[in-house]
């Protein structure tokens, strides 16, 4: 695979794969792969994975179930190790030698049931080098932040499921981490925590923490993300900002005219087609200058023109396929129900 | 910045393998010694105790009770006060391999008594009855007792037709602490004994790491250790964490051991027909052989958990981890065999294969200790089985980050035949 990087965007022209610092992004990379390969059992899980994530960014990893998320992000965080290819967190190749700075709540949510809320999170804080001590007064602030104070001493078991993953992600940050890797971690949220969520995160990365996320709902990555890598089939055809992902696809072009036939016809992208009264059709790279021009002198009484531009859903469509469009939705659906 | 987010920022970026460990091992010390089951799992081994020791002592009452020495006598007044002073005569020299005589309060004065007749209606408590005279003395009584008694009463009848008491002549004695081939002999005991309760030992608290891990991986958090954690360093904080609450057991039980044993020596001594304070000294001394079979204990502890660790790890069910832990336990018993067999064998190839072997070392050197003066061998397999739990440990905790931490499968790797691994087809993963 041949990339290259346009402001930590890895883009295939076929040269050398190059990540890192650009004149148009100066932030420096809190995450860099370059052709992460992991195989188990012979089955290639993960094939080649290139991402490049800035300092302070929110990125996600997008991709229907059984893409590779997990264990891309598994790679990054040194759970497990690649079998090709190079990862670097903050420039460690070793995740572990900077513990510290990192925070991962995975996909399967883990806690000690017996272990009462403060407890816990002291106890993740511990794991990261935080004294217990100073762990449980941190938990007591973000309980009391996150009007969960009365739960402190109630056990993880007697919680419900949203307050243990409330728990489990304050756990996550209590030592102030510099990068926060979240695993699929809108599932099983309701609307109004996913909305609390989606604001905690916003609130990290005003603070200058990188996130990064792994999700099958665009909407979020949609919402949330400045740069987004698209996992399809252990691949990532596409690793970059979310405009650029846009930018991949044409604006699409809504025309609606009193004349329904006439010498202006010709003047419309070969793409045009015609539903009910409208005309659809995508953006010419001259823009829409010309082509009101000729609709104008051809007299096609332009009734309504619109100019959408593609959504990320689009872009994953495009970029990903069908295929794995089809696999995304029908996850988001299941996720829904 | 707040102060904390300072102070985060200047801390070292990561933990020490050592710190990492300290910290797994502390939440499970304390988890697992404030868990209702750990009382439980406490109590346990102490109850068949109990109850063999109060079945013991029943035991030895009841067998004092109903199992009769007593020989009556219903004989004439003078005959039978001479085969008690007889019996009294031939006593320090002769002692339990006489019977106790006694009169039988029935015949006293009843010429018509009739000892059979007395017997068959199964009257007083007599292994039999002494009837007719010094001369021509009768027993009465079942064939078995008859058989046992009928020498010894021979003998006091004897003794009292010679008249005057037989005047024994007084042996001088001189004793020695120990021949060298008895000591030796008699140290072996106290190496079987050594190894025996090793091995209970390990085999009873190693157990308790089997389902360690997997309950974590059933719990979820495994993921959150490994990501935070280098793998062996929270392996090593488990077994730590294990060995330490073993040593609360073992300290638990000791000392109610011991109270049982300060009330009911008499009774262990009688039941189990050992008599413990007699148990031969060991050939390093009390001390020293102490110390080191608390470091053997830690060192077989720290081996067996590392594999049982291992499998743990592997499996994601509590069943799959009995099964899995089977075939080490077999092994497990065999290297005790393979020790005990070997014991007092020193230098011969079985022998030192069981030194060598790690999972048989630490009973093969308890054993040494018991028998050999030899010291500088006991640091030798110390630093040896030490690498040992370093290397299963750091083998244990790579096989768990290259088979184990598989998303998409629950954990678990996917069987699959050799034919087909070498696919790169890419496949599902998540």
């Amino acid at each position: 695979m041949d990339m290259a990087v346009k402001d930590h965007t890895l883009v295939s022209n076929d040269s050398d794969i190059a990540i890192g610092e650009t004149d148009a992004d100066p932030r420096p990379l809190a995450i860099e792969a370059r052709g992460l390969v992991k195989r188990f059992d012979g089955t290639l899980a993960v094939s080649g994975v290139d991402l490049a994530v800035p300092e302070g960014a929110i990125y996600g990893i997008l991709g229907p179930n059984g893409a590779g998320k997990t264990t891309t992000l598994r790679m990054l965080l040194g759970i497990i190790d690649p079998d090709e290819g190079v990862r670097r967190v903050f420039g460690y190749d070793q995740p572990h030698d900077i513990g510290r700075l990192i925070g991962y709540l995975p996909e399967e949510r883990g806690l000690y049931p017996a272990m009462k809320c403060i407890e816990a999170i002291a106890f993740m804080g511990a794991l990261r080098g935080l004294p217990l001590a100073e762990g449980r007064r941190r938990g007591k602030e973000l309980l009391e932040r996150h009007d969960l104070a009365h739960a402190a001493d109630r056990q993880i078991r007697q919680l419900s499921k949203g307050m243990a993953q409330t728990v489990q992600l304050l756990g996550t940050l209590v030592h102030s981490p510099r990068l926060v890797v979240l695993d699929e971690p809108f599932s099983g949220l309701d609307a109004i925590n996913q909305g609390k969520l989606e604001r905690m995160i916003r609130a990290l990365a005003d603070d200058g923490v990188t996130v990064i996320f792994s999700t099958h709902v665009i909407h979020h990555a949609e919402r949330l993300c400045e740069g987004v890598a698209i996992i399809a089939g252990g691949k990532v055809p596409y690793a970059g900002s979310v405009e650029a992902a846009r930018d991949r696809i044409p604006a699409q072009v809504r025309l609606e005219t009193r004349a329904r036939e006439g010498g202006w016809t010709a003047a419309l992208p070969n793409d045009a087609r015609r539903e009910g009264d409208f005309f659809y059709f995508s953006l010419p790279e001259t823009g829409i200058e010309p082509l009101l021009r000729d609709l104008i002198e051809g007299e096609a009484g332009i009734l309504s023109l619109s100019i959408e531009r593609a959504g990320l859903h689009d872009a994953f469509v495009h970029i990903a396929g069908e295929a794995a469009a089809r696999q995304l939705e029908a996850d988001q659906s299941g996720a829904a129900s | 910045m707040s102060a904390f987010d300072q102070a985060a920022a200047d801390a070292k970026p990561r933990l020490s393998r050592l710190e990492a460990a300290w910290v797994i091992a502390r939440r499970d010390f304390v988890a697992v010694l404030f868990s209702r089951a750990f009382l439980f799992f406490l109590l346990g081994p102490l109850f068949p105790v109990l109850i063999g020791g109060i079945a013991g002592s029943i035991g030895k009452s009841v067998s004092q009770q109903t199992v009769s020495v007593q020989v009556g006598i219903a004989m004439s007044e003078a005959d039978s006060a001479a085969m008690m002073a007889a019996s009294d005569n031939l006593r320090p020299q002769l002692g339990s391999f006489l019977p106790r005589l006694t009169n039988v309060p029935e015949a006293h004065g009843n010429p018509d008594f009739d000892a059979r007749e007395y017997m068959e209606a199964r009257r007083g408590n007599y292994a039999a009855i002494l009837t007719g005279t010094i001369e021509q003395p009768e027993l009465v009584g079942t064939e078995r007792q008859v058989g046992r008694w009928s020498g010894p009463v021979q003998m006091l009848a004897a003794e009292t037709r010679a008249n005057a008491g037989t005047d024994f002549p007084q042996v001088t004695t001189q004793i020695v602490a120990s021949s060298a081939a008895a000591e030796r002999t008699s140290r072996v005991r106290t190496a079987q004994a050594a190894q025996m309760v090793l091995f209970l030992l390990t085999i009873l608290l190693g157990g308790m790491v089997l389902s360690n891990l997997a309950e974590e991986k059933g719990n979820k958090i495994i993921e959150i250790l490994a990501a935070a954690l280098p793998m062996d360093a929270v392996f090593m904080g488990k077994l730590f964490a294990m060995l330490a609450v073993s040593f609360v057991g073992i300290i638990v039980w000791g000392t109610f051991g011991w109270a049982f044993w300060a009330v009911a020596e008499d009774a262990i001594v009688t039941v189990t027909q050992t008599n413990y304070r007699d148990l031969p000294g060991p050939a390093v001394g009390w001390p020293v052989f102490i110390s080191l079979g608390v470091i053997y204990f830690s060192m077989a502890y720290l081996l067996l958990g590392s594999l049982f660790l291992t499998i743990g790890a592997m499996a994601s069910t509590v069943r799959e981890v009995q099964t899995m832990s089977m075939p080490v336990t077999m092994l497990q018993i065999m290297v005790f065999f393979l020790s005990a067999a070997n014991i007092g064998q020193t230098g011969t190839p079985m022998e030192l294969t069981s030194v060598i072997f790690p999972l048989s070392s630490p009973f093969a050197m308890i054993a040494r200790a018991a028998i050999e003066e030899t010291l500088w061998t006991h640091a030798a397999a110390l630093a040896w089985q030490a690498f040992a739990v370093l290397v299963l440990v750091k083998g244990g905790s790579m096989l768990f980050r290259k088979r184990v931490m598989k998303s998409g499968s629950g954990g678990r790797a996917k069987k699959r035949r050799f034919w087909q691994r070498r696919s790169d087809t890419a496949q599902p993963a998540e």
